[in-house]
Formats: structure tokens, C-alpha cells, sequence
């Protein structure tokens, strides 16, 4: 059966979030979501740079990989994609939009290595999207994980002056709380599915 | 074995594990620990990529510019991520399947970056290749370990083998997301308590 985007699009922010049910972008999601608005700057430049890469890594893919038999090449090429992309909003970003640029400062590079952007990418090819439904299915995942993040920081700044166990300080509260958040969010599966 | 092997293998491998210790490559710890077979799979795999990866980047890294080691980095664990890529979907397609694009996300695994950076850097080619199997195969325990529990609760088998017999009542929370979530979560506690006693007694001798 085609699904149709829009469906996509909200199956990838609620019912397939990339943290709470593909477990992908942790390592950045445990490490930055002590503060709301480090998250959310975080958490829009992911968005940003998930979309696009998907759309070009889709037609790379497709108008190039595919009529040249190499698909086993497409990890290092979507790499390549990633990284340079990022390098190029980077250097825009910097000329441009001095404010936005020390905003983000840090988080632009380390996009490069967020294991979520590779992922979408790769669920893309595997699930056989076309155009329309690779675009929402880049930005709705790229959402989904804005909104986990936050979500996160926000707990994260209630607790903070909170008395735990020694040992669960920091990321073991940090995984715990995230697995209610997935039980929670497993409470949408019913509205819409895709596999 | 001398000493440099075995300081080098009880880091990787207990001290310095780089699940419970660093918190680096949890994507994939908590994805694919459902199933056994699955985390075996996708340790063995890691163990290769790690070991292989390190001893290239230490024979090269003389001859590497340093301000593109990353890229030069990235490519070769990308190279040998598709060499395990393509073995599994010949050998094992049915595994390849069920683990889907976390083959591929082997390659923006922090672990094998980390310790490309970190160690194989600065270090020969044969400790290189050493302390990636270490480092790999800490990992693939605690996977083991991981995937043990969940399967065992949620399917009542081991590997596929039945053995909590018919009568015995899936936890179907411990095979979903939240399930790997607080699973990951005790193993650091516990882990943590257990170095923070160690790290005391250091100080009081």
C-alpha cells in the first residue's frame, strides 16, 4: 500500500520518533539535553540539515548510484553528502548569519556524526520512498527529535536539584526517563503506522 | 602476552568498557538487543570493524595531513562497514534483514571513531589492532548481557530456544523501545556503583 506523506510525516514525529523507537541520535540527545534553549538551537539545525541531506542523498541514490550499479557505495557517499553539506551551511551560516552562527556554534559539526541523519537516509533506501515521502519522512523525523529533546531538557531542568541514587546521576536518570517518554509515545501507535 | 596486551585488554574490555563507562554507542546497543542472535551478529560485526579499522588508520598515520584525518578516518571504517554489509546480506540474509540500516550505522558508531582518534593515532599498528578488539569485544558483552535479559523476559528463550517453557508470560514491555531504555539504564547503576567502591578504596589505600 502507498502511504501517503503527510501520513509519513506524523508517523515520523509521533509513532516512529527516531530517539524513543529507532534509538538513533543518543549520544548528542544524552549529552545536550541538560538546557532547553542549547536543545532547541540543536534541535533545529538537525531538523534543517535532516531534510535536505534526504532530499539530496534521494537523488544521488537514485540519478546516480542506481544507473551505475554501485548501491553497495552508498554509505560512504551519503557520508560524504552529510558532511560536506554541513561544511557548506557552516560556512554559509557563518557569512551571513553572524548571530545564528555563534548560536549554534559548536553543534553544526557534530551534526556530522549524529547517527540519526545517516539513518533517515538509509531507512529511505530500505523502505523504498519516493520523493515526496522521503521529504516528509526527513523533516518529520528531524522534528520529532526537536521535540524529544526539548521535551527531555525540560524534564531534565525540573529534576536537576532533585536528590538520586548516586550511581543514576546523569545518564542513567537520563536513559530512564526517556524510556517512560518511549512508553508514553507508544500510546500514538494506534493513530498512525507505518512499519 | 605481555604487559602493554593485557593492561590494553582489561581497559577495553572492563575498565574503560565504552558502553557503561564512556556512554558512546548506545544507538546501536539499544536497537538491536531484542534478540541474541541479533546482538551476537552485531558485535561480532563491530569487533571486525573496530580491530581492522584501528590498524589502518595506525599504518597510515604517518602519511595522514592532519587536518583531514577525520575524513580519511570516516572512509576507511566506511569501507570496511560495507565489507560486513555485504558478507552478511550473502551468508546471513535473513539477520542482514532484521538488522537493517544499524549495519550501516555502525560507521557514525562513536566507539570505533573515538578510539581511532584516541589510540590508534598515537600507537603502533599491532596494539592498534589489539586494543580494537578489546574495545569491540566490551562491547559485544554488554550487548550479550543486554540482550540476554530482554529476550529471556520477552520471548522466554535464549537464542531462539525456549526455555521458560509454555506457561510463561511475555513481558512484551521488555522487547519494545522502554524495555532496552531501562534496561541500559540498570546496567550503568549498576556498573556504577560498582567503580564508584572500587575508586573509594583507591583513595582510603
Amino acid at each position: 500500500m502507498e502511504l501517503s506523506p503527510v501520513t509519513i510525516f506524523f508517523a515520523a514525529i509521533f509513532t516512529n520518533n527516531m530517539i524513543l523507537s529507532n534509538f538513533l541520535g543518543m549520544c548528542s540527545f544524552i549529552a545536550i539535553s541538560s538546557d532547553i534553549k542549547t536543545s532547541l538551537n540543536l534541535g533545529v539545525a538537525v531538523t534543517f540539515v535532516m531534510t535536505f541531506t534526504t532530499i539530496i542523498n534521494y537523488n544521488v541514490y537514485h540519478s546516480l548510484l542506481v544507473p551505475l550499479d554501485l548501491e553497495y557505495l552508498r554509505y560512504i557517499v551519503f557520508i560524504v553528502v552529510i558532511a560536506s553539506f554541513v561544511q557548506l551551511v557552516e560556512m554559509v551560516v557563518e557569512k551571513y548569519f553572524q548571530t545564528l552562527y555563534y548560536a549554534l556554534g559548536i553543534f553544526l559539526p557534530l551534526i556530522t556524526v549524529n547517527c540519526a541523519i545517516l539513518g533517515v537516509s538509509l531507512f529511505m533506501i530500505i523502505r523504498e520512498y519516493n520523493l515526496m515521502q522521503s521529504i516528509a519522512f526527513g523533516s518529520g523525523s528531524g522534528l520529532g527529535w526537536l521535540l524529544a529533546i526539548v521535551a527531555m531538557a525540560g524534564i531534565r531542568e525540573k529534576i536537576k536539584n532533585n536528590p538520586l541514587p548516586k550511581g543514576l546521576e546523569g545518564p542513567g536518570i537520563t536513559l530512564i526517563i526517556t524510556g517512560l517518554m518511549a512508553l508514553a509515545f507508544i500510546g500514538f501507535s494506534g493513530i498512525v503506522q507505518i512499519q | 602476552m605481555n604487559k602493554k596486551t593485557k593492561k590494553i585488554l582489561t581497559l577495553g574490555i572492563w575498565k574503560d568498557n565504552a558502553v557503561y563507562r564512556q556512554i558512546l554507542g548506545i544507538c546501536s546497543a539499544l536497537a538491536v538487543t531484542n534478540l541474541m542472535l541479533n546482538s551476537l551478529i552485531m558485535g561480532l560485526g563491530l569487533i571486525f570493524v573496530t580491530a581492522f579499522s584501528e590498524l589502518t588508520v595506525s599504518i597510515l598515520r604517518k602519511y595522514t595531513p592532519k587536518h583531514i584525518r577525520m575524513m580519511v578516518q570516516t572512509l576507511i571504517i566506511a569501507s570496511y562497514v560495507i565489507i560486513v554489509d555485504i558478507f552478511l546480506k550473502a551468508s546471513f540474509p535473513e539477520i542482514s534483514k532484521a538488522l537493517g540500516p544499524y549495519v550501516g550505522l555502525i560507521i557514525t558508531n562513536c566507539i570505533i571513531m573515538g578510539r581511532c582518534e584516541s589510540f590508534a593515532q598515537n600507537n603502533t599498528p599491532l596494539y592498534s589492532f589489539i586494543d580494537g578488539i578489546a574495545s569491540g569485544t566490551g562491547y559485544a558483552i554488554i550487548l550479550l548481557l543486554i540482550a540476554f535479559v530482554r529476550e529471556l523476559l520477552g520471548f522466554g528463550s535464549i537464542f531462539g530456544i525456549n526455555v521458560l517453557g509454555t506457561s510463561w508470560v511475555s513481558w512484551t514491555l521488555m522487547i519494545m523501545p522502554p524495555g532496552a531504555f531501562f534496561m541500559l539504564a540498570i546496567v550503568i547503576w549498576i556498573s556504577r556503583n560498582i567503580f564508584s567502591e572500587e575508586d573509594e578504596g583507591k583513595v582510603k589505600a
